[in-house]
């Protein structure tokens, strides 16, 4: 196997807040080949969205951050200004959440993908590139001249996915990028994003608390909870056949249109995600837990080989029994 | 007594939109509520079917047809209307919205109670809805207030409020989109009680097919303003017949594997709805060239048509059925 392009070793983010820490990301490790979409899951408040923040480092001032994150063995949270100028954008991106938010309303569209281009690099055909980059998402070129409000959801989503490929990166992160569109108008970013990933040999790292978009998208998906990762291995694997009570119970939330054991019997979970800053001892999910083990609120699982290129943190696994 | 509770019949209901225009969002809807079901409207945003629900609430007033109700037609006058209103309960998307923030939980579910001026206990009322919602037990919420709850139990709050009237139809538009996925759950177990126990029939406005195969006895797809298919869920979400609900269902990561539509643009303006079926700019049939086979195409350009029945109590409306 090839080397990671990027490898995440122990990451901890800590928000600081007038109440006190609060511990978004709590040990989380992962590596993303060349190529590979790996899915990040899991609801809100469980740290995904902090981790994207992480890998660029674009998180609050005063936001503490220790571990690694090894881009081509050369650790991000390490590296002087001038230097993060540089990978941001053209090595690493990210497609922000909220396409609806995300653009400035008073601007051009095209004007705001051509900013990007010539902050991080000097082209004299910055104009002919957003022209070449809005035909590449599926706009026509004219389209550059519009501003955000004459655009649909959808169009804006592709302006802010050409934004995020202005400069060339080779990791694309892509932070919820179909929550709050239409069906038809996700299938239609879904399949872009497909595209792109394939034509460019993107490495893509796809956020998003829907499971079932993931199994889609991505070959190796990993499930957060409460600031770690509690289950990963190959995405429709994980979907179809989850180890960690967690993600079974997350993958259940998504029933499969025609299961007849979901039909008229919806699930969930009872009790709320963990707020960050009362996280609950021992394994974090024992008080929503169906088959909880009177250890389970002392002892703090970490992820443990589950079969094929898998691994989940739970007694049960640990026990070698599915739980 | 009928099996239908609720009517509407030819209902239009029209706004006036930027340069003039009139924005047709419902256009013509002839859809029953039958007693004791639940019944999902199913479409993409801008499809009509928020309006549809506001009307059948009575908030806003059709252009034309009627909506009827128990067999008697709603009128648009005050006291009508609020004794409707009691009847008919709404529960919205987003359960912080409809709370008022300056209010107890307690304040919040009798408020129903006070504007019905309905007798008896209040208190022993709110304390009942709250545990029928699954707030157990009542006492330990009653004084709190909204921020104090999580999104699922805010929600769980909102549905005590419109249960303490007991109503027949609760509406429900988007009740768990706003929630977390392993909360959702939980709020349509709680609706299947109610109709369960309760015997409350529901409404639900949702996009998400999944959850109309989680709780729904029978689904209405809407597509511009118009009902497009209608049927049992199994039988429609197992063998969909409108070219659209077909599309719809094929892009659902929650569907079984089906060849994917990708219908290109976002749903139209109701605007300007085409001539003919509404759906032919857009129809898979019409752009491959198989509606033209069949000899429909030009029905399909020019044909308005309404709902017909395919199978027993199966309905769509395509000119290729």
């Amino acid at each position: 196997m090839t080397a990671p392009l990027l490898s995440v070793r122990d990451l901890h983010v800590t928000y600081r807040s007038e109440a006190g820490p609060v511990p978004a990301v709590r040990g989380v490790s992962f590596d993303l080949h060349p190529g590979e979409t790996l899915g990040l899951a899991g609801e809100s408040g469980c740290g995904k969205s902090t981790i994207a923040g992480a890998l660029l480092k674009v998180l609050p001032p005063g936001t503490e951050v220790t571990g690694e994150v090894l881009l081509d063995g050369e650790d991000v949270l390490q590296m002087k200004p001038g230097r993060l100028r540089a990978v941001r954008w053209t090595e690493m991106s990210i497609v922000f959440q909220g396409a609806l938010h995300a653009l400035n309303p008073v601007q051009r569209v095209g004007n705001q993908i051509e900013e990007a281009i010539e902050t991080h690099r000097t082209t004299p055909a910055a104009t002919a590139r957003v022209a070449e980059l809005l035909e590449l998402v599926g706009l026509p070129a004219r389209r550059a001249g519009d501003y955000p409000h004459q655009l649909s959801g959808g169009q804006r989503q592709r302006v802010l996915i050409a934004l995020a490929l202005a400069c060339n990166p080779r990791v694309l992160i892509a932070d919820e990028p179909t929550t709050a569109l239409d069906v038809m108008v996700q299938a239609q970013v879904l399949e872009l994003l497909e595209r792109l990933q394939r034509e460019l040999a993107l490495s893509m790292i796809f956020i998003t608390h829907d499971l079932s978009t993931l199994s889609y998208v991505c070959r190796r998906t990993a499930v957060m909870y409460a600031g770690r990762i509690v289950e990963e291995g190959p995405a429709e694997e994980v979907f179809a056949h989850p180890r960690h009570p967690y993600a079974s119970a997350l993958a259940a939330a998504f029933p499969l249109i025609g299961d007849h054991s979901h039909r008229m019997n919806p699930s969930g979970l009872p009790g709320d995600p963990p707020d960050p800053r009362a996280i609950p001892s021992g394994c974090p999910f024992h008080l929503r837990c169906a088959v909880v083990q009177p250890e389970c609120p002392e002892l703090d699982v970490e992820l443990w080989p589950a079969g094929d290129g898998r691994r989940a943190a739970c007694i049960h696994v640990l026990a070698g029994a599915a739980p | 007594m009928s099996d239908v509770l609720l009517e509407t019949r030819g209902l239009h209901v029209r706004f006036a939109a930027r340069h003039g225009e009139i924005a047709r969002a419902v256009d013509g809807v002839d859809l029953e509520v039958r007693h004791g079901e639940v019944l999902a409207l199913v479409g993409e945003s801008g499809c009509g079917k928020t309006t549809l629900a506001r009307t059948i609430m009575g908030l806003e007033r059709p252009a034309e047809g009627e909506i009827v109700f128990e067999g008697e037609p709603v009128r648009y006058e005050g006291r009508f209307l609020r004794g409707y209103r009691g009847k008919v309960q709404m529960v919205f998307q987003d359960p912080m919205g409809s709370l008022n923030p300056r209010r107890t939980i307690y304040e919040a579910v009798a408020e129903g109670l006070r504007i019905q001026k309905l007798p008896g206990d209040e208190a022993a009322r709110v304390a009942e809805a709250l545990a029928r919602a699954g707030l157990r037990p009542p006492e330990r919420f009653l004084q709190l207030y909204p921020y104090e709850l999580s999104g699922g139990q805010r929600q769980r709050v909102v549905i005590a409020g419109a249960m303490v009237l007991n109503p027949s139809l609760l509406v429900a538009d988007e009740p768990v989109s706003s929630l977390d996925a392993s909360v959702r759950g939980e709020i349509l177990k709680l609706m299947l009680e109610l109709v369960r126990e309760a015997g409350v029939t529901i409404l639900v406005v949702t996009h998400d097919l999944g959850l109309a195969w989680n709780i729904a006895d029978r689904i209405a797809v809407m597509y511009l303003g118009r009902i497009v298919e209608e049927g049992p869920a199994e039988e429609l979400l197992s063998n969909p017949r409108h070219p659209y609900t077909r599309a719809l269902l094929s892009v659902v990561p929650e569907a079984e594997e089906m060849e994917q539509q990708i219908l290109q643009g976002e749903a139209p303006d109701p605007t300007r709805i085409p001539p003919g079926c509404r759906f032919h700019p857009r129809c898979p049939l019409v752009a491959s060239g198989e509606a033209a086979r069949l000899g429909i195409e030009e029905r399909c350009r020019t044909d308005d048509l309404a709902l017909h029945e395919i199978v027993a109590d199966h309905q769509a409306a395509c000119h290729a059925l």
